[in-house]
């Protein structure tokens, strides 16, 4: 930020060197991106081009036994995207993607909030909870949190019973649709909440408190404080929490895929990643598979863009 | 796989300061408002700590409840009333776990894999980071965009494909054709993370070492090098969790049983517990022993991650 910073000079090439290797300077940078380079193009460029391909070729069964492929345009979108169980799923992820982002930010910024306002001590046994959720690994945390659902002798089914509603003994949550995507949406929010809160709690600590005072003498409450001052400052960082986790619960896969093992219905609690997976590697139709992972690929795309635009500004400092 | 789904992101750009100065939290607040105002105000600021200790208590609750019931023995996890307590514990559930098959080789592959991941992370990324970093060449900005990108793209989008290309090249169930996939996938945010650091070191540190004689590759490993120790430590633990617990790809590029990661162990291991009434003792036991050694690593360096990630981020 400050002028002493490391601003590496436009040309160090330019500098004197201390012996004449005019070559070195200009190519070395190239050099160096060569592996990262070839990793990136094999890892993903490759997948990313043959999907592209695939997407507008027909590649059926014939395919399969050696036949080559045949050139079909965008039929394979066209008949991906008449199909009424893709809209579903579309529609599916979507609304289960707004409400999760929505519902992880909001409660992330509550406890940001908290974690503000309560004693130092406090402050740090509700980090260190919040941690540890964060470092879970996934597939870890699904099976816990399948335990804790459990139908029989799961600990939510037992606290309900004691709370009174007796009709959860034995309650499946994972059977029905609608308690099947509670059930992920409680996971998400869980696991997705820490990163929120610890971002916009880093966030506030940077309002400066001059700022808070002036306004507290001006007459101003703790309510208009939050809506007018603080919430204000910490937008740019809300907003970008916000954006990710959108971008992020686009893409939910593992989370729904390890539910679905316990036997809920898979074709109702498919999102959009499971049901590429379910057409590709399932019922092998890769061209409608490819078709359905560009149409993700772009939206994601689309919806990065705010985001690489805001860390690009941060490289051009 | 993607630098999200298993749960450690990327670094919120940091806001910069609104003011240098340092504050002065609660002192000025006993300004105003008559003694009555200050109780209900520590009534108020009591209430909320109580609070905080609920919501953190809540958000432990699954991380305590697996080592919990993975100590109990399994009569008391199907007793009708739950256990909130270890008044019997017992090693048994992890006896049966690691004597049963497959966590071993499950161990081994999680192993190899993440070992190749993390070592060419590290240095495809730290050469990466340096070009963009301390170069201005033409296709910097164009390369920058792309790695930005990149790192956003979601392995749901791309796994079908990466499993042809596996298929038809035999790597399907290799280390190798994992480890390049994984590589690909941490390398664009791992590259960003170090470009932070290695512009967090002022370049006129190697200058001055220049001007003493020092050739620039020299004075780059004996001066910036050790520097860049730390960010090295985090882009690795970062690209060590990631191959760890990823599961997305792991799932398309490993289907044979024999190439099981931990992850993917972990599933099957539920599912063949599910046959006969699971016993979740047993299942608990096993989730446990491939959290905890992450959840010990995370805590232990997040701090440092964090204020690296801040410091790179802020004095770039």
């Amino acid at each position: 930020m400050t002028s002493t910073a490391a601003r590496p000079a436009p040309a160090p090439a330019a500098r004197p060197a201390p012996r004449p290797r005019r070559r070195g300077p200009r190519l070395t940078p190239y050099a160096l991106l060569v592996p990262a380079v070839a990793v990136l193009a094999a890892g993903l460029g490759y997948p990313l081009f043959w999907q592209v391909v695939t997407s507008l070729q027909e590649f059926g069964l014939a395919q399969q036994f050696g036949q080559p492929p045949t050139f079909v345009g965008l039929d394979n979108y066209a008949r991906i995207f008449t199909d009424d169980r893709l809209w579903a799923v579309v529609v599916r992820s979507i609304v289960f993607c707004l409400v999760n982002a929505f519902l992880t930010v909001g409660t992330g910024v509550l406890l940001a909030l908290l974690m503000k306002a309560v004693h130092p001590v406090v402050r740090v046994v509700l980090q260190v909870g919040l941690l540890l959720a964060w470092a879970m690994p996934m597939v870890a945390a699904v099976t816990v949190w399948k335990w804790l659902f459990d139908w029989r002798t799961g600990v939510v089914n037992w606290l309900l019973v004691q709370l009174g509603f007796d009709s959860y003994a034995g309650h499946a949550w994972l059977a029905q649709p609608l308690s099947f995507f509670f059930v992920a949406t409680v996971i998400i929010v869980w696991m997705s909440v820490p990163f929120v809160a610890l971002s916009v709690y880093a966030a506030l600590t940077q309002v400066s408190d001059e700022v808070l005072e002036a306004a507290r003498i001006d007459g101003a409450g703790p309510s208009r404080i939050l809506w007018h001052i603080t919430l204000p400052l910490v937008r740019p960082v809300l907003s970008i929490v916000l954006l990710l986790q959108i971008i992020w619960d686009l893409r939910v896969f593992a989370q729904i895929k390890l539910l679905q093992d316990g036997g809920a219905p898979v074709s109702e609690t498919n999102l959009l990643g499971n049901f590429i997976y379910e057409t590709g590697i399932g019922r092998q139709d890769f061209a409608g598979a490819a078709a359905v992972s560009i149409f993700v690929l772009a939206l994601t795309v689309l919806l990065s863009w705010p985001y690489v635009r805001s860390l690009l500004k941060e490289d051009a400092r | 796989m993607s630098a999200t789904t298993t749960g450690v992101p990327g670094p919120v750009a940091a806001q910069p300061a609104r003011s240098g100065t340092p504050a002065l939290p609660t002192a000025a607040r006993t300004r105003r408002g008559a003694p009555g105002g200050r109780t209900a105000r520590r009534v108020r600021r009591a209430l909320l700590g109580l609070l905080a200790l609920v919501v953190a208590a809540v958000w432990a609750f699954p991380v305590y409840w697996m080592v919990l019931s993975s100590v109990l023995p399994s009569a008391r996890l199907r007793a009708s009333t739950p256990t909130f307590l270890p008044t019997s514990a017992t090693l048994a559930n992890y006896r049966s776990v690691l004597d049963g098959d497959g966590f071993g080789s499950a161990l081994r592959m999680s192993l190899a894999i993440t070992g190749v991941t993390v070592v060419a992370v590290l240095a495809f990324a730290f050469l990466a980071a340096l070009a963009i970093s301390r170069f201005r060449f033409r296709g910097r900005l164009t390369f920058v965009v792309a790695v930005l990108f990149v790192q956003m793209l979601p392995a749901e989008g791309l796994f079908i494909a990466q499993y042809k290309m596996l298929s038809s090249t035999n790597l399907l169930n290799s280390v190798l054709g994992v480890s390049v996939l994984y590589t690909a996938a941490v390398v664009p945010f791992t590259i960003w993370m170090l470009r932070g650091f290695v512009a967090g070191v002022p370049i006129e540190l190697e200058e001055a070492a220049m001007v003493d004689g020092l050739s620039r590759t020299r004075a780059f490993l004996r001066i910036t090098f050790p520097l860049l120790a730390p960010g090295l430590v985090a882009s690795g633990v970062y690209a060590f969790l990631q191959a760890w617990n990823e599961f997305t790809v792991a799932l398309v590029a490993l289907p044979a049983e024999s190439a099981r990661t931990l992850p993917l162990w972990l599933r099957s291991f539920l599912a063949s517990s599910a046959n006969r009434g699971v016993d979740w003792g047993e299942v608990m036991a096993a989730s446990t022993l491939i959290a905890v050694p992450v959840i010990v690593f995370f805590l232990i360096v997040q701090g440092r991650m964090t204020s690296g990630l801040v410091s790179g981020a802020v004095k770039g």
